[in-house]
């Protein structure tokens, strides 16, 4: 291809959209130059995840042994301090401790992301200079987040789960597995997995535009 | 329409500021012509509209008042896409702090330049690779940006600006961050650029080393055109103009 010569202007063209993978290396190139970072980004919901998995599978895994109506189980649960006539529900304790914990998520990823920008505004400015339209800088910072938001939601489901089930097997023994919730578990799990990536879909809308906004002028800074 | 000889035409360009009730004026009714393939360097010091000036005619910042053509297109006239196709295949910049993506190696950092143009991962890379050994990078395409020295970053930067083959060269500082002899092997390496392939460069500095390799030189001062010089004039004037312009 050789650079075209216009002669009109209507003869000008639009610049290209950029592909998304071409988007998803650059974005990937960044959480692998700061992955210590990226890392604690993730860490945030990982833990919000993991506590959603935890509380839900757990609950899934008591229910399930209640329902044996096994009698060695029972004082095996009264033990642990579960009540064998309401563990069908969840209290409002629990929930409002997993909101609590998956808004701190969403606060925590993008506080992470505004300072990725900011520290960021002079590349964005370059990339625009080398003409990338805004729409390719909101497609990276995108998936950007999203990629924490993912990775994180993967951990945090993995460590729910198992200290779940290692939880409950110091409990209750063997049973756990006999009796294991299958169904109900990867509902669960299907539950966590969606809301971890919905919060981090929803936490990288902002600041991936508040990042396009930025001006190609600003490549011309010179930090003192 | 076309203008053939003169690549840049700025007409009776203004910029005013507001900062708060005050009215900053950077720029006042500057005109200037810059011929085709010419090397151009606009001097002048800090705070005298020289990077106003500079960045209106990069299409980064619109004037007051006034206009620029560019290749006989009225930058005005063009929507923020055609402006970024203009960014992407007519202009190369080439800035003062390098501005090299940090995560991204050598051959990354030009070949995202090329990708932006409309070429495919592949093709953007291969052609990525021959520019870097134009500039004399060849043995460094897989080097990260932190793991080469200033010169070497400058050297990328200028491959990441000539590989959409632009007819214009925009250099803010271009030796600002680099010692005395590296900042020579650069200016070298922009003026054998602009002898091989008939590229337009203009320059903001005030670097005097700038001044030998220029066709024309414009000073900037307050906003407004002070004096423009052209090859024959420099030399012959260069030590009273180098007085005025430190002062």
């Amino acid at each position: 291809m050789e650079p075209t010569q216009p002669s009109a202007i209507h003869e000008i063209p639009n610049q290209y959209s950029i592909p998304w993978s071409v988007a998803f290396q650059v974005s990937w190139a960044g959480v692998r130059r700061r992955i210590f970072r990226s890392a604690i980004t993730m860490l945030g919901v990982v833990l919000a995840i993991a506590l959603l998995t935890y509380m839900f599978v757990t609950q899934n895994i008591t229910e399930s042994l209640v329902n044996t109506n096994d009698d060695a189980l029972f004082i095996l649960l009264q033990k642990a301090g579960v009540d064998p006539f309401s563990a069908n529900r969840v209290d409002s304790m629990t929930i409002l401790l997993i909101t609590l914990s998956l808004i701190t998520c969403l606060v925590g990823i993008i506080n992470a992301m505004l300072m990725s920008v900011t520290e960021r505004i002079k590349e964005i400015g370059t990339l625009k200079c080398l003409g990338a339209l805004d729409s390719f800088i909101v497609k990276s910072y995108f998936i950007e987040s999203s990629l924490q938001g993912f990775l994180g939601t993967l951990f945090g489901i993995a460590i729910g789960l198992l200290v779940a089930i290692l939880i409950a097997t110091t409990n209750y023994g063997r049973a756990v597995f006999t009796f294991f919730p299958g169904l109900a578990a990867v509902k669960s799990i299907l539950i966590a997995a969606v809301t971890g990536l919905l919060i981090s879909i929803v936490a990288s809308i902002a600041p991936a535009y508040w990042a396009a906004k930025k001006e190609p002028v600003e490549a011309m800074r010179v930090e003192e | 329409m076309k203008d053939q000889k003169n690549i840049i035409q700025i007409r009776d360009v203004s910029k005013v500021y507001r900062r708060g009730v005050e009215e900053v004026h950077a720029l006042r009714s500057v005109t200037i012509d810059i011929e085709r393939g010419n090397y151009v360097s606009i001097m002048g010091p800090s705070g005298s509209g020289k990077s106003t000036l500079f960045n209106i005619i990069g299409g980064l910042d619109s004037p007051s008042s006034g206009e620029v053509f560019i290749d006989g297109f009225r930058l005005s006239d063009l929507s923020s896409r055609q402006l970024a196709w203009v960014r992407c295949r007519r202009i190369g910049f080439i800035f003062q702090s390098f501005n090299l993506i940090p995560s991204m190696t050598a051959l990354e950092n030009v070949a995202i330049a090329r990708i932006f143009a409309g070429f495919s991962p592949a093709q953007a890379r291969r052609d990525a690779g021959q520019t870097l050994e134009r500039v004399g990078l060849g043995h460094r395409l897989h080097h990260l940006p932190s793991q080469v020295s200033g010169g070497q970053q400058q050297r990328i930067a200028i491959a990441r600006a000539l590989v959409n083959q632009p007819s214009i060269i925009l250099a803010d500082e271009p030796t600002g961050n680099l010692d005395l002899h590296t900042g020579e092997e650069i200016i070298n390496l922009i003026g054998e650029m602009k002898a091989k392939f008939g590229i337009t460069i203009i320059t903001a500095t005030h670097d005097m080393k700038m001044l030998s390799a220029s066709d024309v030189v414009v000073w900037i001062k307050d906003g407004a055109v002070e004096k423009t010089a052209r090859k024959g004039e420099i030399n012959i004037e260069v030590g009273t103009i180098d007085g005025k312009t430190l002062a």
